[in-house]
């Protein structure tokens, strides 16, 4: 039923694999910055970054809620900003710095947005957690001291079922506070 | 409240909160194995039809298919999650019902490669004529959608409580209106997936994304004709359900088939649309409802009858009919009841269960007929409320046990606290305030499996392992479990270690629905925490020359409740069983057994409903913008008898989601079907409230400490989904003067509506 062709329609450049195979269906070297690391991926172009994140790097704490952009599970940062990865094309985000929600604190600690989420009750079955808290955190970096309204409409993009919300911009906004 | 509790009414964080905020969670489709092959699913485009020809040939050929079936290739056995209303093929196997309806699946060894030979299946269908509105499906002459079922309606029960004749004759006024509510999608954000996995002699592995792993278990084994014992069900993180995840769904069916005849482990998972479309919905009803009173205010008589749009298939069709049925009696007293309900097959997605199962339909009806009510008689809603309100230990027409009932109680703490005596009637135009009252069971017991079951470990270090069946959705089960665990050993929350839901490992439960986890499992853990607990009582009484029965647990330490300075560290009394050479491990078990009959059996035999019922009322503000039509609902005070919160910041998330999800219900949410296609199975189009919708949401607890349930708890999953619409579209009517009788509330309606007024 659902078509996922429209992200096929990029077809660069001709030439056959071995299988005689053209064009997109042929696999690349595509380089990406994941979470501070170099990481080497072979794959076809017309790869989302949501595919080649969970599929390819084994970093499955971004989510597919929908595949069309829609609910904002799928959220990461890139160059700090928070960009829907099922929309995104992996080759086309090569050389820019991208976090994932496992990169978003060193190993062993947690950013103060994941510890105020876990305290506050801001995560229930925790499916919309990952790119709520990225959505979150490149919000804060622009706006440290933001009034609840803008808390809001910030996280808009980012679909919840369970919570209601109101934990979670008490979350943000206990963060933001500090 | 708390203090002589050191756990249970704690406001601890969620036990995997941590795994999810870092990512770490797996949720099915993280799940992965070496080899694994990818399923998708072939369905339906005509909503009724007869399967003339399925032709997998060309879709066999495909490179990295290894394999494809149709309905031929499956057992013909008829599998449905209420044991008798059994009606459903995981693939089709002479008839498809609705457009989305499984007609066949491959697997290959890529998604693309599955979805390739998805588009090369080629599947002759003769046309049958459909019918997609209830009322017509009941018209002799109608398409049969079911064989067996030659009226199309699969599910029906007419129940009379008293004499509803002679009530109607006694009252002062009758009132009587027609009810209507929409299909509403559950919208989890994780879409269903299963991974299987065969281990070669015959068994199978299924990690799925379910609330409901042992009726998965035993429907599963069922649907594939192999013994019980062969199906192992493991619940991964699930991304959230509301009833939703409470069937088997031809992904678990297709996984498992292909992960024993292939050899190698199989995912299928669903796709968003999949999820709108071919799944579950709360089932729109069209409720007529009569209601006798007298000029007082009392309460004499209401008569119902409900038609239920089932869409293709039954799914929890009796349950949820009978459910709508008793809950109309509690939380007002009611002593004459007629209740006709139907369920309807149409050719359309199909019905189930969902948070409040029936009962919000039929409770914004009464609860928006009660204000009419009230206006005619000049009386205030809120006392007419007060004044019908049921108490604990009451006689109750259906025999319903209600041992504990703060619902006066909810009643007048939600009014306070939305300043209903300064705000009603007196807010200028536009604005308004309104309010409802409900009432839930708190476990719902459906055929089959009834009882919980759980272990409790002591380890030699002083953990304590739980091990139950009970399946966390994101709701907290186990967090909620394991406080009551940690309060029963006398330990803190840290102590306690949990494994649950896998039906080879973890003792048996019914699963997350009918709001029933709290009390069945978490009594279930409470006694078998007790009964380890007494094993070690034992040891430590001996040693300390006394009787087991007058030793505490509590603060980590076992000692004399008269005299505490006699005692020992939990450490030291581990210790002293072992070295009195006693079995170990120290294990105890629990099983519960809810005193309460199934649904369906009560239509026929009396006996209680639940364990013990929940009680609420929510009240709302809203603002309506008389130019746009647009509602906004400003604040919402929701006060709730769930017993006793033994994680009072869990029940609030409970409450916080479900008025967030009954404000959708009431003015944004409808799957919207165009001659049985679905026209808007994506979040683009489908209403579900973001951040920017949510009001100011405060919740007042309270306290009635329950007899049944474990610590007094009671339930606060569900009923807390069943006021706040009607509390919506009450306040709408203080705000504008119009009583909307039916759901969605949408600008359109609204402007219309005001229109009409001038």
């Amino acid at each position: 039923m659902a078509e996922q062709s429209f992200k096929k329609g990029v077809i660069l450049g001709l030439g056959q694999d071995q299988h005689g195979r053209k064009g997109l269906k042929m696999k690349r070297v595509i380089r990406l910055r994941v979470n501070g690391e170099e990481r080497e991926v072979l794959t076809e172009s017309h790869r989302t970054l949501l595919e080649v994140l969970r599929e390819d790097l084994g970093l499955t704490g971004t989510k597919r809620g929908c595949d069309l952009g829609a609910c904002g599970a799928c959220t990461v940062l890139i160059d700090g900003k928070p960009a829907l990865s099922c929309l995104t094309l992996a080759v086309r985000v090569q050389g820019k710095e991208i976090t994932t929600i496992e990169g978003l604190a060193p190993e062993g600690q947690l950013h103060p947005l994941q510890k105020s989420f876990v305290e506050k009750g801001a995560v229930q079955c925790g499916f919309c957690t990952p790119g709520m808290i990225l959505t979150a955190k490149a919000f804060l970096d622009e706006h440290p001291h933001p009034a609840e309204p803008e808390v809001k409409k910030a996280i808009s993009g980012n679909l919840c079922r369970c919570t209601g919300y109101v934990k979670i911009v008490e979350a943000i906004l206990a963060v933001a506070g500090k | 409240m708390g203090e002589r509790f050191s756990v249970v009414g704690q406001r601890e964080p969620m036990l995997d909160a941590y795994e999810k905020v870092t990512g770490r969670a797996l949720y099915a489709d993280d799940l992965s194995m070496p080899g694994m092959l990818y399923g998708k699913i072939l369905r339906s485009p005509v909503a009724h039809g007869k399967i003339l020809h399925v032709d997998l040939s060309e879709a066999q050929k495909v490179p990295g298919v290894k394999g494809a079936i149709s309905g031929r290739d499956i057992p013909r056995k008829k599998y449905g999650i209420v044991p008798m209303a059994k009606d459903e093929y995981a693939l089709a196997i002479d008839k498809v019902r609705y457009i989305g309806d499984e007609v066949a699946a491959v697997v290959a060894t890529s998604l693309e490669g599955a979805e390739e030979a998805l588009s090369k299946i080629r599947v002759e269908y003769e046309e049958l004529p459909a019918v997609f509105d209830p009322l017509e499906a009941m018209k002799p002459g109608a398409p049969i959608i079911h064989d067996e079922v030659p009226n199309n309606v699969s599910a029906q029960i007419r129940k009379e409580f008293g004499n509803v004749e002679k009530a109607f004759a006694e009252s002062d006024l009758i009132f009587e209106d027609d009810y209507e509510t929409q299909p509403v999608n559950h919208a989890p954000m994780e879409p269903h997936g299963a991974l299987a996995v065969a281990d070669g002699l015959g068994r199978v592995i299924l990690y799925s994304s379910t609330q409901i792993p042992f009726f998965l278990r035993r429907n599963l084994a069922n649907a594939l004709d192999i013994p019980e014992s062969r199906v192992r069900i493991v619940k991964p993180k699930v991304g959230g359900g509301f009833g939703q995840k409470i069937d088997l769904y031809a992904k678990d069916f297709c996984a498992a088939f292909f992960a024993l005849r292939t050899k190698r482990p199989v995912k299928f998972v669903y796709d968003r649309e999949e999820v709108f479309v071919c799944t579950r919905q709360r089932h729109p009803m069209k409720i007529h409802l009569k209601t006798g009173v007298r000029k007082d205010g009392t309460i004499l008589a209401q008569q119902f009858r409900v038609v239920a749009d089932g869409g293709a298939y039954n799914s929890t069709a009796p349950l949820m009919i009978t459910l709508a049925c008793y809950f109309i009696m509690l939380p007002y007293r009611l002593e004459n009841l007629l209740f006709e309900g139907y369920h309807v097959y149409t050719n359309k997605p199909v019905g189930g269960a969902m948070r409040g199962h029936g009962i919000p339909q039929v409770r914004f009806a009464v609860e928006v007929q009660l204000d009419e009510v009230a206006e005619r008689l000049g009386i205030d809603p809120l006392d007419l409320r007060l004044k019908n309100a049921f108490h604990a230990g009451e006689y109750h027409p259906a025999k319903l046990i209600v041992q504990s009932c703060g619902f006066s109680d909810t009643l007048v703490k939600a009014a306070e606290g939305i300043g209903w005596k300064e705000k009603r009637g007196k807010l200028p135009f536009g604005r308004g305030v309104g309010l409802a009252g409900a009432s839930f069971p708190s476990g719902v017991s459906n055929m089959s499996h009834i009882s919980s079951g759980a272990i409790v470990k002591i380890e030699r270090d002083g953990a304590i392992t739980v091990l139950t069946g009970a399946a966390d959705i994101g709701q907290g089960a186990e967090t909620v479990i394991s406080q009551i665990v940690a309060e029963e050993m006398g330990v803190t929350l840290e102590a306690i270690r949990i494994t649950a839901a896998d039906t080879e490992i973890t003792p048996l439960d019914p699963g997350t629905f009918g709001s029933g986890v709290t009390l069945r499992a978490g009594n279930a853990a409470r006694m078998a925490a007790r009964s380890a607990k007494e094993k070690l009582f034992e040891a430590v009484a001996e040693k300390l020359e006394t009787r087991p029965e007058g030793l505490e647990a509590k603060g980590g330490r076992i000692y004399v409740k008269e005299n505490p300075q006699m005692g020992m560290s939990l450490q030291e009394a581990i210790k002293v069983y072992q070295y009195s050479d006693r079995p170990m491990p120290i294990i105890g078990r629990g099983s519960y057994m809810p005193p309460a009959k199934e649904p369906t059996t009560l239509l026929k035999e009396d006996g209680n409903f639940s364990p013990a019922y929940s009680f609420m009322t929510q009240a709302a503000e809203v603002e309506v913008d008389t130019k746009t039509g647009r509602i906004k609902v400003l604040k919402v005070v929701a006060s709730h008898d769930c017993g006793r919160a033994i994680n009072p910041m869990l029940v609030e998330g409970q409450l916080e989601g479900s008025v967030v999800g009954g404000m959708g219900q009431a003015l944004y949410e409808n799957v919207i079907t165009e001659k049985g296609q679905v026209q808007n199975p994506s979040f683009l189009d489908y209403g579900i409230p973001t951040a920017m919708e949510v009001p100011s949401i405060t919740s007042v607890e309270v306290e009635t400490d329950d007899p049944e349930g474990p610590f007094g708890a009671k339930e606060s999953g569900e009923g807390t989904q069943l006021a706040p619409a009607p509390a919506i579209i009450n306040a709408i009517y203080d705000a504008i003067g119009v009583r909307f009788k039916s759901l969605p509330v949408t600008p359109d309606k609204v402007l219309e509506a005001l229109t009409k007024k001038r």
